[in-house]
C-alpha cells in the first residue's frame, strides 16, 4: 500500500495532539495530547521500520516508550504539587511568567 | 598781517577760563575757596595776558592771524582760529576785567550760596565762550561761541532754579535769542555758499571786492544781525533782558551789561565791511536801534525795581551801539561799548550792594542810603553821571560821538532818537538816583519793630556798607569810569587808532557837544526834583502816573510781552506741542511701538503654539508610540505558556514552509 | 484488497476517530479513555506493520500503565474544570494545528509520493532483544538510570511535607 497513508495518519495524529496542547485547560488533558504526539512519532518510526527493512525503527520506539513513561511519570507529579500548590489545574492560570 | 610778538599766544585767553571750569567742576568742591580761587586766578590771568595783546596791537597795527584744520571733508576745512587785533585785544581787556572784578565782588555777594562752585564754574565756562567768540577768525566758531554764551546766560539765569520764576526767565532769554540765532545760523551758510569761506578776512575782502553780489550782502549781513537782534536785545527781542534781572547781580553786570549783550555789536563791528557795503542793511539796523533806544528809554522811566532800570538802560545803550553801527561810525559804537562797560558794570554792581543791603529791590522802598552805604553811593553817583553823559565822565565821550556822527551823517531819525534818549536816560537815572540815595530810608524800623524788615543775624534794621570784596570792585569800575573815556576825547582820540575798523567814518560837531551836556544835566535835575519829595510809608504813588493811560501802557511794557504770549507761546503751547505729544507721540510712534511689541507678542505666541503642538507633538507622538507598541508587545509576556507554545509551534511551521517552498528538505 | 490493507484502514479510521476524540471531549475521564483507545489502535498498527514486540510493549507500557497514572493523576486533581475547558487560544490553536498538519503533509507526499509498502517482515523479538544487549545496551542502560531518576524525582516532588 502507498506508504504515505500511514505517514498521513501519523501526521493527524500528531496535528490532533498540538492542538490538544495548545487549546486545553487542564494540565493532565495537556499531557495526554503530548501522549498523542508521542505515539505518532512512534508510529512514524515503525513504518519506516517496515519500509526500509531495518529494526533500528523498532528499537528506537521502544526507547521512546521507556523514557515517555518517565516523563508521564515526573508529569503527573508535577500536575499533582501544582495542584496542591494552587489549588488549581488550569494552566493558563500559572501566570508567575506574566509581567 | 604781522606775526610774532605777545599775540602769537592769545590763544590761550579762551582756553584759561574754559581750563579752569573744568577744574572747578571736578575738584572745585575740594579746594578752601570752593573753587573760586581757580576762577579768579585763571581769568586773572587771562586778563593780564590780553592787556599785553592789546598793548601789542597799540604798539604794532596789524592783525595776527593763526588758525588750525580741525575737520577737512571735501574741497573744505574748518578751522579754529585767532584774529587778534585792537578789537579783539579791547574785547578781551574789557571782558577779563569786568569777570575778574565781579568774581571777586561775588566772593561777598554768593557766600553761602546753595550752589557756590557750580556758580564758579559756570561763570568761567561763560567768559571762555565770550573769549572763543572774540577771538574766532570765522564766523562758525563765532557760531560755536555765539551759542555757547547762550548756553551759559541760560545756566546763570536761572541760577536759583529753586524759583518757578528764575526757570522761567532762563528759559525765555534762551528761546528768545534762539530765534535771533536761527538767522544768524541761515546767515552764516548764506555767507558760506556765496564767499566759499567762513574767514572774516577773507569775507570782506570778497566784499570789497565787489565779488559777492549786493543781494548776498544785504541778506547775509541782515540775517546776521538777526542774531545781533536776539543777542544784544535789540526790539522785537528785547524782552528776554528785563527778565534776565532774576538771576544773582554780578552775573547781571557780567552778561548783561558788559559781555554776552555786546557780542551782537561786537559781531557787527568785527565784519564791518560786510555791513557797511549794503546800505539797506544799515538803514534797516537804524531803525531798529531807534526804536530801541527810544522804547528800552520810556520803559525805563517807570520801572520800580532798580535793577530793571538798569536792565532798560543796557538795552537803551546797546541801541545806541547800534545806531552808531547804522550811520557810519563803527569805532564810536565800539567806544561806546568799552565805556559802557565799566559804567553800567559798576552800576549793576552798585546795586547788588544796595539789594544786599535792604533785602529789596523796590526803589520806593529805599531812599537815604547815601548815609549808610557811602562807597555804594558814590561809586554810583560816579556811574549814573557817566551813563547820563556828564563830562568829563566816559559815558559822555562815546554817547556824544554817536550823536555827532548821526547828524552828520543826515540820518535823522538816528539823530533825533538819540537826542530824545539822551535826555530820558539823564532823567530816569537822576529818579533812580533820588529814589535809592536821596531823601530819608522809608523803611526806618519802628521802635517795638513790627514791619521792620529781617536780617539774618537777627540785627536791627538799618542798612550798612557791604564788605571791601564788593566794594574795592566798585572803587576800580568808578575809576575806570571816569577816566575811561579820556582815551577818546576829540582833542586827542588815540581810541581811533587803537581799534580800526575798515568803513568807519569819525567826526565831531561840537553844537551836538554842547547840547549833549545842557540835555544831560537837565535830564538830571527834573528827575531829581521830580522824585525827591517822594513820600515815603508803603503805597508810594510814582508822580509819572499822571500820564495816565501811557503810564499805564508803558508798566505794561507796551503789552508786548502779552502779544507774544498770546500769538506766539500759547499757540504753539497748547496748540502744536499738544499736536505733536498726543497725535504724532502717542499715537503715532507709541502706536508703532505697540505695535511692535504686538506683533512680537503674537510671535511668541505662534513660536510657543509651534513648540506646544507641533515639537511637543512629535516628542509626545514617540512617547505615544512606544506606549502603545510596549503594551501590545507586554501582552507577550503572558505568563501564559501554552501561548509561548503556540509561537513555538507557529514558529516551526513557518520555518518548514520557507524551507519547502526554497525547494526540499 | 489484500486483508493488511482492509484491517490497515479500518485500524486507521479507529485510532483517528479517537484521536480527535480524546483532543475535542470536555471530560478529562473521557479524554484519557479516547488516549487509551488511540494507543490501543496505534499498538494494533504497530503489530500490522510487524513490530510485535513494541506493539506489545505499548500496550502493557501505555495503556497497561501510563494510562492508569493519568487516572490517578486526574482523580487526585479535580476531574473537571468547569465551565470551560478548552482555554482562550482555540481558534488559534486549532489554525495552528491545521497549519502543522498541512505543512506535514505536504512534506510527506512529495518526498514519499510514489512509494509503497508492503507488510512483509516481521521483526522477531529475538531479534531486538539482541540488539538491545550488544549494540544499544549503553542506551538501555542510560534509560534505566532514567527511570530510576524519573521514580525517584516524582517521589520527590508528589511527597507531603
Amino acid at each position: 500500500m502507498p506508504v504515505v497513508a500511514p505517514l498521513l495518519l501519523s501526521a493527524l495524529m500528531f496535528s490532533c495532539g498540538v492542538y490538544g496542547v495548545l487549546a486545553r485547560r487542564h494540565g493532565v488533558m495537556l499531557l495526554i495530547a503530548v501522549e498523542l504526539m508521542i505515539t505518532a512519532a512512534n508510529l512514524n518510526l515503525i513504518v519506516f521500520s517496515q519500509l526500509l527493512h531495518n529494526a533500528i525503527g523498532n528499537i528506537v520506539a521502544l526507547f521512546i516508550i521507556a523514557v515517555t513513561a518517565a516523563e508521564v511519570g515526573i508529569g503527573i507529579a508535577i500536575v499533582m504539587l501544582l495542584y496542591r500548590q494552587r489549588g488549581t489545574v488550569a494552566v493558563d492560570e500559572m501566570r508567575l511568567m506574566k509581567w | 598781517m604781522v606775526s610774532g610778538g605777545i599775540r602769537e599766544l592769545a590763544w590761550l585767553i579762551p582756553v584759561l577760563p574754559i581750563s579752569a571750569f573744568f577744574i572747578i567742576v571736578f575738584i572745585g568742591k575740594k579746594l578752601p575757596g570752593k573753587g573760586a580761587e581757580i576762577g579768579i586766578t585763571f581769568t586773572g590771568a587771562a586778563w593780564v595776558l590780553g592787556l599785553l595783546c592789546f598793548q601789542d596791537a597799540i604798539a604794532r597795527h596789524g592783525i595776527v592771524e593763526r588758525s588750525l584744520t580741525w575737520i577737512r571733508f571735501g574741497g573744505f576745512s574748518l578751522q579754529l582760529g585767532i584774529r587778534v587785533d585792537g578789537l579783539a585785544s579791547m574785547m578781551f581787556v574789557v571782558v577779563g576785567l569786568v569777570s575778574v572784578l565781579m568774581q571777586i565782588y561775588s566772593l561777598g555777594y554768593m557766600k553761602g550760596d546753595v550752589r557756590y562752585t557750580w556758580y564758579y564754574a559756570a561763570v568761567n565756562l561763560f567768559t571762555g565762550s565770550m573769549l572763543v567768540l572774540v577771538i574766532a577768525n570765522n564766523i562758525l566758531q563765532m557760531l560755536v561761541g555765539w551759542e555757547l554764551v547762550g548756553v551759559c546766560s541760560y545756566l546763570l539765569i536761572g541760577h536759583w532754579y529753586e524759583e518757578k520764576e528764575n526757570s522761567n526767565a532762563a528759559i525765555k532769554a534762551f528761546i528768545t535769542t534762539r530765534f535771533g540765532d536761527l538767522g544768524f545760523e541761515i546767515g552764516v551758510i548764506l555767507l558760506f555758499v556765496a564767499a566759499r569761506t567762513f574767514n572774516i578776512g577773507q569775507i570782506q575782502t570778497l566784499v570789497a571786492h565787489h565779488a559777492i553780489s549786493t543781494t548776498l550782502v544785504t541778506i547775509g549781513a541782515l540775517l546776521l544781525f538777526c542774531g545781533a537782534i536776539g543777542k544784544s536785545a535789540q526790539f522785537p527781542l528785547h524782552v528776554w533782558l528785563p527778565d534776565a534781572m532774576a538771576g544773582p547781580t554780578p552775573v547781571s553786570a557780567l552778561i548783561h551789561a558788559a559781555t554776552m549783550v555786546t557780542a551782537g555789536v561786537y559781531m557787527v563791528a568785527r565784519i564791518y565791511g560786510l555791513f557797511s557795503a549794503s546800505h539797506i542793511a544799515l538803514t534797516v539796523i537804524g531803525i531798529i536801534a531807534s526804536i530801541t533806544m527810544l522804547l528800552a528809554a520810556v520803559l525805563a522811566c517807570v520801572q520800580r525795581d532798580i535793577k530793571r532800570v538798569l536792565a532798560y538802560s543796557t538795552v537803551s545803550q546797546l541801541g545806541y551801539m547800534m545806531a552808531a553801527m547804522s550811520v557810519g561810525a563803527a569805532t564810536a559804537g565800539v567806544f561806546h561799548l568799552w565805556t559802557h562797560a565799566f559804567f553800567k558794570a559798576l552800576l549793576f554792581l552798585g546795586s547788588g550792594s544796595v539789594i544786599h543791603a535792604v533785602h529789596t529791590n523796590d526803589m520806593f522802598e529805599m531812599g537815604g542810603l547815601r548815609k549808610y552805604m557811602p562807597i555804594t553811593y558814590v561809586t554810583f553817583l560816579i556811574g549814573s553821571l557817566a551813563l547820563a553823559g556828564v563830562p568829563p565822565f566816559a559815558g559822555f565821550w562815546s554817547k556824544d560821538e554817536i550823536v555827532g556822527a548821526a547828524w552828520s551823517s543826515g540820518n535823522h531819525l538816528v539823530f533825533v532818537a538819540g537826542i530824545i534818549t539822551a535826555f530820558l536816560t539823564a532823567f530816569y537815572m537822576g529818579r533812580c538816583l533820588t529814589l535809592t540815595f536821596a531823601g530819608r530810608y522809608r523803611r526806618m524800623p519802628v521802635a517795638g519793630g513790627a514791619e521792620a524788615d529781617e536780617h539774618e543775624d537777627g540785627d536791627h534794621h538799618l542798612p550798612h556798607e557791604s564788605p571791601p570784596s564788593m566794594t574795592w570792585p566798585l572803587i576800580i569800575l568808578a575809576a575806570l569810569s571816569v577816566v575811561g573815556g579820556l582815551v577818546g576825547t576829540p582833542i586827542h582820540n588815540i581810541f581811533k587808532d587803537w581799534i580800526v575798523i575798515p568803513g568807519a567814518e569819525h567826526g565831531v560837531v561840537v553844537a551836538v557837544m554842547v547840547a549833549s551836556i545842557i540835555i544831560a544835566i537837565g535830564g538830571l535835575l527834573i528827575g531829581y526834583a521830580m522824585y525827591v519829595r517822594a513820600p515815603y510809608g508803603f503805597g508810594v504813588i510814582d508822580p509819572l502816573s499822571k500820564l495816565g493811560p501811557f503810564y499805564r501802557a508803558a508798566v505794561n511794557k507796551f503789552y508786548i510781552d502779552d502779544f507774544y504770549l498770546k500769538v506766539i507761546v500759547r499757540p504753539v503751547q497748547y496748540g502744536l506741542s499738544k499736536f505733536v505729544y498726543n497725535v504724532l507721540d502717542q499715537e503715532v510712534i507709541d502706536g508703532a511701538v505697540n505695535l511692535v511689541a504686538a506683533g512680537t507678542v503674537q510671535l511668541g505666541k505662534a513660536v510657543r503654539e509651534t513648540d506646544e503642538r507641533g515639537v511637543d507633538g512629535v516628542v509626545n507622538g514617540f512617547a505615544w508610540i512606544t506606549d502603545k507598541t510596549s503594551y501590545l508587545l507586554r501582552k507577550l509576556q503572558s505568563g501564559n505558556v501554552q501561548g509561548y507554545a503556540a509561537g513555538l509551534f507557529v514558529g516551526v511551521v513557518i520555518l518548514a514552509a520557507v524551507l519547502f517552498l526554497r525547494g526540499g528538505i | 484488497m489484500a486483508l493488511p490493507t482492509i484491517a490497515f484502514w479500518m485500524l486507521a479510521a479507529f485510532t483517528a476517530v479517537t484521536a480527535i476524540f480524546t483532543v475535542t471531549t470536555r471530560n478529562v475521564v473521557h479524554s484519557a479513555l479516547g488516549l487509551s483507545a488511540a494507543l490501543i489502535g496505534a499498538a494494533a498498527l504497530f503489530i500490522l506493520f510487524g513490530a510485535q514486540f513494541v506493539g506489545l510493549a505499548q500496550i502493557l507500557i501505555y495503556v497497561g500503565a501510563v494510562v492508569i497514572l493519568f487516572m490517578f493523576g486526574i482523580m487526585l486533581t479535580g476531574t473537571s474544570i468547569r465551565p470551560v475547558v478548552d482555554n482562550d487560544q482555540r481558534v488559534m490553536a486549532a489554525l495552528v494545528a491545521v497549519a502543522v498538519f498541512i505543512v506535514l503533509a505536504a512534506g510527506i507526499l512529495t518526498s514519499f509520493g510514489g512509494r509503497k509498502v508492503r507488510f512483509d517482515v516481521a521483526f522477531p523479538t529475538v531479534a531486538i532483544g539482541h540488539a538491545l544487549f550488544t549494540t544499544w545496551v549503553l542506551p538501555f542502560e542510560a534509560v534505566s538510570i532514567l527511570l530510576l531518576a524519573a521514580l525517584v524525582g516524582a517521589i520527590v516532588l508528589a511527597r507531603r511535607d
